[in-house]
């Protein structure tokens, strides 16, 4: 008998107490929970959560949306911005700073080198604080937000959900998903909270829309 | 092979004796309860956001009960799911079949090193050493879980396995060991976190960068998309199960869910009750392989290793619906004082005291359902409503019938309920014991304790002091102010408190 045999007939010998004639949806799960746990200020609300997590905020209208990126390069000194395929162009903004087109993709040592990325989401998450980035365009494959020391994430503000089970309901689970609450961090030395380790130790969000 | 070698069974003493030696350790005992309260805090005050908390536990409870009872139907389904995403699905029925999986992925690349995502199931099954024995060294890049490499050491929680450690000991352990293992710490390494955070990200991040083969564990799967899910902080986790072209994930069978949809319920849970944030720094989503984006090659690895064994215990079958929170560590007052350690199994705490005795047989775990006070904190702390307390009763239960299995004569509990039977069934002879103990007590007595106690009763003693019983037994005392003859009618209405 293989490994999978082995599991299976293992696992219906354990569940011999379970009738033939139960299936799988007919045990009851409860429905009682909230969809979510917002007031109407859910932009508001992500404000206030997402810097809650040290990440740094702003609010801009349309047209300002390509300075606050530029400004979040200009505070760290960033020198080489990645730009992932399909970023809308009025995003990127004018400055000193060289620009890394990934086509072809680049190698993870020139994503290494490089300083800040700039990327759209797919939803966010007002309760959390959260942006969700499902790697579509304007997003860039995973490595891109991931090796470069800044992070800035633009967030139109008709995107944001109030709560996770809303978020979850935009999801496409057949593409590659990241959630990212605030930089990296870590607690695991005296439980003593230290922003960045491995990803990105700078997260910048900008929220886009009239206010 | 036996249920013993079928989990990381760490060889240390049963838990009351290695208890002992965790609570004489003054400076873990100041981590643990400054740590633990912590965290404690912090769970409460989140979880309390949420007006919706306990329909949320109702809703994870009920999601893994339906999922538990058709274990093999959503088991079959995540297979076909995670195939048509181009992934390669393995079932491994205890650790050797698992290690000796990785162990041919492994080789199969070429390769004689991996990078880790901190794991519960690889720990269980002890990966690290066997691909060790077959030399394959694997680096583990979890900080805390670094932290426990490099200093050769165990984990001692479930969520942050470096506890038991202050910031001098972690500096001591970088400076000694990392230049080992691969790019030495600083020479003017401090001992802030944040400084000792940079060492470790510059330590890891070329191992990250060279890392051609991943092994990771899974938070969740969902059998409906084949969606695997890892929740983290740090961003290894993502460094990990993004950039190497192998990912290897050993996931436990009972970390199946049925529909991507049902992640949401415990999305809202975990990092609520593990670290006490609304949302944890990275969470990790995958199904299958995506061109051009993460691993080319990606194989999951079903790991039974004692879980249906568990399956098969009506009672002690919510154990494994245990999302890996760590909540009932941090409320647990055994756990607050002794330690993961002593718990002896990598799976400490409540949780570890019900899981461990059922995942590598009770035989084998015969003490840990006794590492507890049954005062509940842990059933109330868990996000999926694991009655963890009556897990322990029915698992003390079967240790003690274990142990009567095992010996032709009784033991000596058995022999004391027995000679306590017979005499509080006797008023008589209830009346003589009393007597003969009260004079004895205070012959050993100091300060009205009692510490050592001669004899049979030296292991109740040992843990605890005893006071000195009253000079006079209610019994006696009663007979002596009423007057003879009253006992009767009128003592059951003094007894039921009427005056």
């Amino acid at each position: 008998m293989n490994g999978r045999e082995t599991v299976l007939s293992a696992i219906r010998g354990a569940l011999s107490g379970v009738p033939d004639s139960e299936r799988p949806d007919e045990v009851p799960t409860s429905h009682g929970r909230r969809a979510d746990h917002v007031g109407p200020d859910v932009v508001d609300l992500f404000v206030e959560r997402a810097a809650e997590y040290r990440a740094t905020v702003v609010r801009v209208p349309p047209s300002g949306a390509a300075a606050a990126v530029g400004h979040a390069l200009a505070r760290s000194g960033a020198r080489s911005l990645v730009v992932p395929p399909w970023l809308p162009e009025d995003l990127v903004p004018e400055g000193e700073w060289s620009l890394l087109a990934d086509v072809p993709p680049l190698t993870v040592g020139q994503l290494d080198a490089a300083d800040a990325v700039v990327t759209t989401v797919a939803t966010a998450i007002a309760v959390t604080g959260t942006v969700a980035l499902d790697h579509g365009p304007g997003q860039g494959r995973r490595a891109l937000t991931l090796l470069p020391d800044q992070h800035i994430c633009v967030v139109r503000a008709d995107q944001i959900a109030p709560d996770v089970p809303e978020a979850w309901g935009l999801l496409d689970p057949c593409r590659p998903l990241t959630l990212i609450s605030g930089p990296s961090a870590t607690s695991d030395i005296e439980l003593d909270r230290v922003e960045g380790v491995h990803g990105p130790r700078i997260l910048d969000i900008v929220v886009v829309g009239d206010a | 092979m036996s249920a013993a070698d079928n989990v990381v069974w760490l060889g240390t003493p049963a838990f009351p004796e290695a208890a002992r030696a965790a609570l004489a350790d003054t400076r873990l005992r100041a981590n643990l309860r400054r740590a633990t309260g912590t965290i404690r805090d912090k769970r409460l005050a989140v979880a309390a956001e949420l007006e919706d908390w306990e329909e949320l536990r109702e809703a994870a409870a009920t999601i893994k009960r339906r999922t538990l009872r058709h274990l093999d139907h959503h088991l079959l389904r995540l297979e076909k799911a995670v195939t048509a995403a181009g992934g390669v699905v393995h079932w491994a029925s205890d650790a050797a079949d698992a290690n000796r999986i990785v162990t041919a992925l492994v080789k199969a690349t070429g390769e004689d090193e991996v990078v880790k995502v901190k794991s519960m199931a690889t720990q269980e099954i002890g990966l690290n050493e066997a691909l060790a024995d077959a030399g394959i060294r694997a680096y583990e890049t979890d900080l805390a879980e670094l932290i426990v490499q490099l200093g050769g050491d165990r984990p001692s929680h479930i969520l942050v396995p470096a506890i038991h450690r202050g910031r001098s000991e972690i500096r001591e352990i970088f400076r000694r060991e990392m230049g080992e293992w691969g790019r030495p710490a600083p020479e003017d390494l401090s001992d802030e976190p944040r400084d000792l955070a940079e060492a470790a990200r510059l330590h890891l991040r070329e191992k990250f960068l060279r890392a051609k083969v991943a092994v990771s564990g899974a938070n969740f799967a969902a059998a409906d998309t084949g969606t695997v899910a890892v929740v983290e902080s740090e961003g290894n986790g993502r460094m990990c199960l993004t950039l190497p072209e192998t990912l290897i994930t050993v996931m436990g069978i009972e970390k199946v869910l049925p529909a991507f949809a049902d992640l949401d319920v415990f999305l809202q849970l975990l990092p609520r009750s593990s670290t006490g944030e609304r949302m944890n720094p990275y969470t990790s989503l995958w199904t299958g392989v995506t061109e051009g984006d993460g691993p080319r090659n990606f194989h999951l690895v079903l790991l039974d290793n004692g879980r249906t064994a568990t399956l098969a215990d009506e009672v002690g079958r919510q154990a494994l619906a245990c999302i890996r929170c760590s909540a009932c560590l941090n409320v647990c007052p055994v756990y607050e004082r002794t330690g993961g350690h002593a718990y002896g199994s990598v799976y400490p705490g409540p949780i570890g005291a019900v899981l461990t005795p059922q995942l590598a047989g009770i035989e084998n775990a015969a003490s840990l359902p006794f590492a507890s006070t049954l005062c509940g904190a842990c059933y109330d702390a868990c996000p999926v409503k694991i009655n963890i307390p009556e897990v322990l009763v029915h698992l003390r239960a079967e240790a003690v019938e274990a142990k009567r299995r095992d010996r032709l004569l009784p033991t000596s509990e058995a022999l004391a309920m027995k000679a306590a039977g017979a005499v509080l069934g006797s008023p008589r002879r209830l009346a003589t014991v009393q007597r003969l103990a009260a004079t004895g007590a205070r012959l050993l007595a100091r300060d009205g304790l009692i510490g050592a106690l001669p004899g049979p009763f030296a292991r109740w003693s040992g843990t605890r002091d005893t006071p000195v019983p009253a000079r006079e037994s209610l019994r006696a005392w009663w007979r002596r102010t009423r007057p003879a003859g009253s006992e009767g009618r009128s003592t059951t209405a003094e007894g039921k408190g009427r005056r």
